[in-house]
């Protein structure tokens, strides 16, 4: 596997690749979520306790699952880093970092904006709610960490630390659902083989949530180019990139 | 002996056991602070001014003060903490003395411990002798006195340890000041909620050994991990 992984370790060779996989998974990203929302918002059922408003669930759980995963990502990123020193792991937790802070942003603003009509409040101190809040927190001192260092290594370095001790916030998030049982509702999807709801809301749900996995991994090869380029400004191949203006 | 002293001795190639390093570096950091006594008595006051703060801030409500005691209390430990965590590497990057203890040949391990239970020793017991002093201030309910003590007792060191992992992130940054609280407050928040917790149960004359286990679980496990996250944070930061 090793031999396998090797000339990905090379800057030049990632950059090409993941420049030739964009298209793809945009494309695969835009359609998928394209379905995803359209029949979620116009087709399938409103839910019959909540009415329509229950349909921002389209977005607010694939954000909120997906801004923990783009964490734990961050986490083995930073681990390889760590473990193997490779510099690219680095760089891709660099280029989740502010992704992450988005997607938890977003969860936290539509799940306000779905607890006004429902809890009839805007924000609760409950434990679910608390400890998205600290995650983040968590993904604005990793970035605020990376954007302190003058020096890219020590700072994808430094930064990778911090993430790791984080690492423990992640399965509080998890489960405080379970553990503590307060307003947030529990888990609906994930249960296997017999999901609490219908497959005409199933389906949708699952159209999106690809969708904006695709999403998150378009925008992680962008920023993650930006990244090799910005670390490896001095080296021959990007300067004739610059020279040659090609993307 | 002068520090430099200490320092020096313990390039030499020689193998001093782990207790006795430990203790070199305990003892030369608790001797440095008290020649500094500043650095010692400014926390101390910061966290009674921060306290003393709230009762004008709120009102002098004898019910709404015992109401919020324990997080004011609590609140006021982390700041304090967070305030004296700097002098914590500061002054040993600075003057080189911290890159000579990393490449001495003892675990770094031992060394970082010293230097936190030194920290801790500094500044987090002096808050829990104080601390029920203050919580008479702020009409503390009775039943609420054993239980502030052991949580700060318990909680007071996983402060110091956690802090250490932020400050080894940020010695060798200019300004590292704002960065280190934005870093490490939001890890202290488990800390925060299970300790208040535990306070509050108890005022309510119920039994608190769950928030008091989650606490100490906390405890043990930042007393075994966070060294190793301090040291290999001190050789990124010390490159």
């Amino acid at each position: 596997m090793w031999k396998w992984l090797h000339p990905y370790a090379k800057p030049e060779t990632t950059y090409h690749l993941t420049g030739r996989l964009i298209p793809w998974f945009s494309y695969l990203s835009i359609i998928l979520l394209t379905i995803g929302l359209v029949w979620a918002l116009l087709f399938s059922p409103a839910d019959y306790q909540q009415g329509d408003s229950f349909r921002i669930f389209y977005i607010h759980v694939p954000s909120a699952t997906l801004s923990m995963g783009i964490y734990v990502g961050m986490a083995i990123a930073a681990l390889c880093s760590i473990v193997w020193q490779l510099k690219l792991a680095d760089a891709s937790a660099a280029a989740m970092a502010p992704i992450g802070a988005v997607f938890t942003f977003i969860s936290l603003v539509t799940g306000a904006a779905w607890g006004k009509p429902m809890w009839g409040t805007w924000w609760i101190w409950d434990a679910r709610l608390t400890s998205q809040l600290i995650l983040l927190f968590l993904f604005l001192g990793v970035i605020a960490l990376h954007n302190a260092f003058e020096d890219k290594v020590m700072a994808g370095k430094a930064a990778g630390i911090l993430t790791l001790v984080g690492v423990i916030n992640i399965p509080i998030i998890k489960y405080s659902v379970e553990w503590w049982n307060t307003l947030h509702q529990g888990a609906t999807v994930s249960k296997m083989g017999k999901p609490s709801m219908t497959l005409d809301m199933l389906w949708p749900f699952i159209f999106s949530y690809m969708g904006f996995i695709f999403l998150i991994v378009v925008i992680t090869c962008i920023r993650f180019r930006t990244e090799i380029l910005a670390r490896n400004g001095m080296r021959q191949w990007v300067r004739d990139l610059a020279v040659k203006g090609e993307s | 002996m002068s520090d430099t002293a200490i320092t020096s001795q313990l390039n030499q190639p020689i193998a001093l056991s782990y207790r006795s390093a430990f203790m070199l570096i305990l003892k030369r950091d608790v001797t440095l602070a008290f020649r500094h006594k500043d650095d010692i008595i400014n926390p101390i006051l910061f966290f009674i001014i921060v306290i003393t703060l709230f009762p004008l801030g709120i009102g002098p409500e004898a019910n709404t003060l015992s109401r919020i005691a324990p997080g004011i209390i609590w609140v006021a430990a982390l700041l304090s903490t967070l305030l004296s965590l700097d002098r914590l590497f500061k002054s040993d990057y600075n003057d080189g003395s911290l890159e000579q203890m990393l490449l001495s040949p003892h675990p770094i391990f031992i060394l970082v411990l010293a230097k936190i239970v030194a920290h801790w020793l500094l500044t987090g017991l002096p808050l829990i002798f104080i601390a029920p002093l203050l919580a008479v201030l702020l009409h503390l309910n009775e039943n609420s006195y054993g239980a502030l003590m052991i949580t700060l007792l318990l909680g007071t060191p996983i402060l110091s340890l956690i802090g250490a992992i932020g400050v080894a992130l940020t010695v060798g940054i200019k300004k590292g000041g704002v960065l280190l609280s934005l870093l490490v407050l939001p890890l202290y928040i488990p800390v925060l909620i299970f300790a208040t917790s535990a306070i509050d149960t108890a005022a309510m004359n119920l039994p608190f050994t769950g928030q008091l286990a989650i606490i100490a679980a906390l405890f043990f496990s930042t007393l075994t991990l966070a060294p190793f996250a301090v040291s290999s944070a001190l050789k990124v930061s010390t490159n």
